[in-house]
């Protein structure tokens, strides 16, 4: 009790002197860039605030602060969970200084990881984008009949399992017997390898994640083609402007935002594939040419395949995430410039 | 502003118009229809191939409806695994993940939305900023810090990482701050309600929708999550559902009528959930699209 007093009196000071003192000239401004929040229960001091963060802060440093940053500790050990002390200690592991970084990026099966994860990842994100927006503006349509049917049955693939979505569709796009394969002799097109294929499995892995994903994007862009105001659709209309030209100048600028918060989405996920090429590949090595082996797939190998190399693992985690920033960077400086070219 | 002003002349015109823009053509229908199809079509060819064994399915043209020998097929499956020990660990896992994340979530998002404290914006940019980083990259420590406390094997391993999450936190933080009224607030606190009778009789009452969807999608979440329990639990007695799926695979050749089976088994009990739930699910994602 007495302790939380003390710890507290220093805020309480802060908090009750701050309206009293006299605005310095800037002052205002920082005040004025507060109140967008909600400046907080005036009645109620700081304590409370900690008190509520403090199961959340406590939990998420322990499971999920800690061992991001640990991961850079062991990226510079040879770590081997066999031998050593065991749990978290470094004892009996070798420092190895940035030789694990060296050998990862001399080591082909990381490029290879990167183009796969690349490839999958343009194949899953623009058809989906076009079909998601495509069907939201249907969607959109007041005089759409059933309207709850359609948007609560456009939202199943996403809740079922990856692991079983995978296990699916690996039988339909089978070699030999698989129906995509054919539908497609239908059309005169002979069997593709779907599995062993480079480009024809990434299509396979990339309509797996579509299914999951265009039902669930289109409710994101219904949502946000209905915050656009109907008196822009009205006065665009009165000015003779088509169904197309109306989705072209009113409806797809009203959706910049979403798009970039999609395609960010949509990047930090498909950078992370796994369940569906491991199950296509059916092994943690992503097949005989590695044609499925995507950077999760690489990690997990590395770390807890056919051999135990935890550092090496750890280190492709590393760079995993430095991809990751740097793709997120380009994502937000491009829609930045493309938002202030449109604004010119 | 302006439109209001320009309204009573504008909005004899527009009405004429309407119709023009906001009929839906034949080809709208076609098009839903088709997505449906194809976004129910997977769980039908689950049925279908493990209804009629893989033999029935290689055929071409293939079957299309569905055979006798279901029951077979899933008695197979439960030869290879304990579905049932699979599903109540799943069960277990699931709904203690999602009440914890909920009350959790619901704690810390009120005090980021609405309580005054030092560390407050501070800490929630630092929330945000840690929902860039992949999930994997903490996986090796992690799975030492979980071996560290004995819990390989055990379902605390699934559990006890998973009880809170950022993005959680952040979107109960966006769910109050949109939805709870300052004024409310403030009227309880001067009528001398402590903030503990604030969060329960106000806060908690008022985001109890919210609180559900999140709820659903953490149960969701963690019925489908799959790299990290196969990596963790290694003993029948402990699988959940995913990894009961994975080990069908393991048998020597792929008996896809064994597979789609225990996929089957894996999807039925969501399929069911989500005849009750996915109304509310579809508002969630729409509501979570809006503030995002």
């Amino acid at each position: 009790m007495s302790s939380t007093a003390v710890n507290d009196s220093p805020l309480i000071d802060k908090k009750g002197g701050r309206p009293k003192t006299s605005p310095s000239p800037w002052k205002p401004k920082k005040n004025k860039k507060e109140r967008e929040d909600f400046p907080g229960l005036r009645s109620l001091n700081g304590k409370w605030g900690y008190l509520f963060v403090a199961p959340f802060i406590v939990m998420f440093i322990i499971f999920g602060m800690f061992p991001v940053l640990y991961s850079t500790v062991i990226a510079f050990y040879e770590f081997d969970p066999l031998a050593g002390a065991g749990g978290l200690s470094l004892e009996g592991q070798t420092f190895v200084g940035f030789e694990n970084f060296i050998y990862l990026l001399q080591d082909d099966r990381l490029y290879t990881a990167i183009g796969n994860t690349f490839d999958i990842w343009f194949w899953s994100t623009f058809p989906q984008m076009v079909i998601s927006i495509g069907l939201a503006a249907v969607l959109r349509n007041r005089f759409l009949k059933a309207k709850t049917f359609w948007r609560t049955i456009l939202l199943v693939p996403n809740i079922t399992s990856v692991l079983a979505v995978a296990i699916v569709f690996g039988q339909l796009f089978g070699r030999e017997f698989g129906i995509i394969n054919w539908v497609l002799g239908l059309f005169g097109v002979d069997n593709i390898d779907f599995v062993e294929d480079p480009l024809a499995s990434h299509i396979a892995i990339a309509t797996m994640i579509t299914w999951r994903w265009a039902g669930y994007n289109a409710l994101i862009f219904l949502a946000s083609m209905l915050a656009i105001p109907d008196e822009l659709y009205e006065s665009a209309s009165l000015d003779g402007a088509s169904a197309w030209q109306q989705f072209r100048y009113v409806t797809l600028p009203g959706l910049r935002n979403t798009i970039t918060f999609t395609l960010i989405v949509g990047t930090i996920g498909g950078l992370q594939v796994f369940a569906e090429p491991l199950t296509l590949a059916g092994t943690t090595d992503g097949g005989s040419t590695h044609q499925l082996l995507t950077l999760t797939m690489f990690l997990y190998d590395s770390a807890f395949g056919a051999s135990s190399k935890w550092g090496y693992g750890a280190a492709v985690g590393i760079i995993i995430t430095i991809i990751v920033l740097i793709v997120s960077l380009v994502n937000f400086l491009v829609t930045r410039k493309l938002a202030s070219g449109e604004a010119k | 502003m302006t439109t209001l002003e320009a309204k009573p002349p504008v909005i004899k015109l527009p009405r004429r118009r309407r119709p023009k823009w906001q009929k839906v053509g034949l080809g709208g229908y076609i098009a839903l229809t088709v997505m449906a199809l194809l976004s129910m079509f997977p769980f039908y060819w689950m049925l279908i191939v493990a209804s009629n064994g893989t033999e029935e399915v290689s055929k071409i043209p293939p079957t299309m409806i569905p055979g006798p020998r279901f029951f077979t097929v899933i008695e197979n499956v439960y030869k290879v695994v304990d579905f049932n020990v699979a599903l109540m660990n799943t069960v277990i896992v699931g709904f203690t993940v999602a009440v914890a994340q909920v009350l959790f979530s619901a704690l810390s998002g009120f005090a980021f939305a609405k309580l005054n404290f030092k560390a407050r914006r501070g800490l929630i940019l630092f929330v945000i900023g840690t929902m860039m980083l992949p999930s994997q990259l903490g996986i090796i420590p992690l799975y030492m810090l979980v071996s560290g406390f004995g819990w390989i094997d055990t379902l605390n391993a699934l559990i006890v990482p998973a009880l809170v999450t950022a993005f959680g936190v952040f979107w109960m933080r966006q769910v109050i701050d949109a939805q709870v009224p300052n004024e409310m607030l403030e009227a309880a606190s001067i009528d001398g309600a402590g903030v503990l009778r604030i969060y329960w009789s106000i806060v908690l009452p008022i985001i109890s929708q919210s609180s559900f969807v999140l709820g659903l999608f953490s149960f969701l979440a963690t019925w489908n999550d799959f790299l990290w329990p196969n990596l963790v639990l290694q003993s029948p007695g402990s699988f959940t559902v995913q990894v009961a799926v994975q080990q069908l695979k393991a048998s020597y050749f792929i008996d896809y009528a064994l597979n789609l089976g225990g996929a089957f088994m894996a999807t039925a009990p969501l399929l069911l959930l989500f005849v009750f739930v996915g109304r509310r699910l579809v508002s969630g994602v729409m509501d979570g699209a809006v503030k995002g």
